[in-house]
């Protein structure tokens, strides 16, 4: 069965978890003690990935590191809708992958400033992660004000989400543990309400589920 | 903000995890708004001392945590024998900074009421919100103890398989520091133990050290730590949205109902003896 090296509060780890729920493919988690035992940073560890970074799967053999890179492994291998990563479309592979780069630049800006606040990652430069989270969510709100505006409810076009959603939403939602407060960015807030009433969702900690009376209506859509 | 609460000035504190010391050599750290210092030297030994390194502060390693007093401490610091007892677990399930008081992260330790909505799924699910009466008392040690807790929890500890009624002792020992004693799947007549030691950062800032010590048989210690964090986590953001920061021991500040009954008499306890620190006081009528 495929594994996933996981840590609950990781949001990287959250992305796989997320995928993997919606595609309804089962897996198990090792958990690995990435605080307070720094088990990410041991030798054994380092043998499955030399960066000594969460998360890593290993399905039948194939090791894997690198969230962004796994959600586009995933998608490939076990969505047959297609949907998730559509690897036909040239157009939609460009801009998801343009957004998974973005999503890897609010892991080092608003996840950064979660580590530093909540973790005793005392060494970052916390106000400089902050502005750069601030700058990064602000192109992500006038991106999805737009999106909207064009009857587009997903990071990228067409009616249905994409890894690039789920590889933005963890660290976006946790933001706020980091001193990144979200009340400036609505289009994103609509976005992740959404988000959230995805058939298939589930939390982790520190995020929320969508209302009681949200996730009926999804039923009913469902 | 300085702290003029004598009861805590001259009582022990953890300020920092010894294996995470150990690692770091050194860090610095904030008690009651002062600035320490923590060293482990090459033999091992732990001191702490004023930030400017003008002082030396008393220092006693205890329970994996190092403890220090800013006062003449005229007391021990709490003993616990679960810690002793060799069947147990004894591990930090990691030391987590909370922006709030520390005298809030008591009350919400000491709350079932939110288990359904914040730990949904795990220490509780609706619609069964409701918290049935239990019995508080002052002990003669002047502790406070809630017994007779009973709730229905879906994934109660790290191991468990489906739903089980669940019994909780609660027991605040000092102002900061709180513990839970609560059922065992495995052994109906011994508890799981978890004891917060809170270091009061600032009024509205503390860093929550704590100490699991479950009963081993059927029990893995990565599962434990996963556990803690996973329900911590849960109740972080919660913590951090209260409103005020701090701890009103005013009556009329905050409207009670009767499933906060150890509530009241802690915020009771907490005027009683003149504690100020992260609270906000009650005036006088």
């Amino acid at each position: 069965m495929l594994k996933l090296y996981d840590y609950e509060l990781s949001g990287n780890c959250y992305k796989l978890r997320l995928l993997l729920s919606f595609l309804g493919v089962e897996y198990k988690s090792e958990l690995i003690d990435f605080y307070p035992g720094n088990q990410h940073k041991s030798p054994e560890f380092r043998q499955i990935n030399p960066l000594g970074q969460l998360p890593v799967i290993d399905d039948n053999g194939l090791v894997l590191r690198d969230a962004q890179a796994i959600l586009v492994y995933l998608a490939s291998k076990y969505d047959p809708s297609c949907k998730w990563y559509p690897r036909d479309n040239p157009e939609m592979l460009g801009q998801i992958s343009q957004w998974l780069a973005f999503a890897d630049g609010i892991t080092g800006t608003a996840s950064a400033a979660r580590l530093h606040d909540a973790l005793f990652y005392n060494h970052i430069d916390v106000e400089a992660a902050r502005a750069g989270a601030h700058r990064l969510f602000r192109v992500l709100d006038e991106h999805l004000f737009f999106a909207e505006e064009a009857g587009q409810d997903w990071i990228c076009p067409g009616d249905h989400p994409t890894i690039a959603d789920i590889a933005c939403f963890p660290y976006i939602m946790l933001s706020e543990e980091g001193g990144i407060p979200r009340i400036d960015y609505p289009a994103i807030r609509r976005w992740s309400d959404r988000f959230k009433r995805i058939p298939g969702f589930t939390v982790m900690s520190g995020v929320f589920p969508a209302g009681p009376a949200a996730k009926d209506s999804s039923k009913a859509v469902a | 903000m300085t702290c003029n609460d004598r009861i805590l000035i001259d009582d022990w504190h953890v300020v920092a995890d010894l294996d995470q010391l150990l690692q770091a050599g050194s860090c610095k750290t904030y008690l009651l708004g002062v600035e320490v210092a923590v060293t482990a030297g090459r033999d091992g030994q732990v001191a702490v001392t004023l930030a400017d390194g003008k002082q030396q502060l008393p220092c006693q390693i205890k329970y994996g945590f190092v403890w220090t007093s800013l006062g003449s401490p005229e007391r021990e610091t709490i003993h616990i024998p679960e810690a002793f007892e060799d069947d147990r677990y004894i591990i930090s399930g990691g030391s987590f900074p909370v922006k709030v008081s520390g005298l809030r992260v008591v009350e919400n330790f000491l709350d079932m009421g939110h288990f359904p909505f914040v730990h949904n799924g795990w220490l509780g699910e609706e619609p069964h919100t409701e918290v049935a009466p239990y019995e508080v008392e002052l002990t003669e040690d002047n502790e406070i103890i809630a017994t007779e807790c009973y709730f229905h929890q879906p994934v109660a500890s790290p191991t468990a398989e489906g739903g089980i009624e669940v019994e909780y002792k609660y027991r605040v020992y000092r102002p900061y520091i709180v513990a839970l004693y609560k059922t065992n799947p495995l052994y109906p007549d011994r508890k799981d133990y978890i004891v917060l030691f809170i270091q009061p950062v600032g009024p509205e800032e503390c860093v929550v050290h704590n100490m699991l010590c479950y009963i081993k048989e059927g029990m893995k210690e990565p599962d434990i730590r996963w556990f803690m964090q996973l329900i911590f986590a849960q109740d972080k953001p919660i913590l951090e949205n209260q409103i005020p920061r701090r701890l009103p021991l005013d009556p009329r500040a905050e409207t009670p109902i009767r499933a906060d009954k150890v509530a009241i008499l802690y915020r009771r306890w907490l005027r009683d003896h003149s504690v100020s620190y992260g609270a906000i006081p009650a005036t006088e009528a």
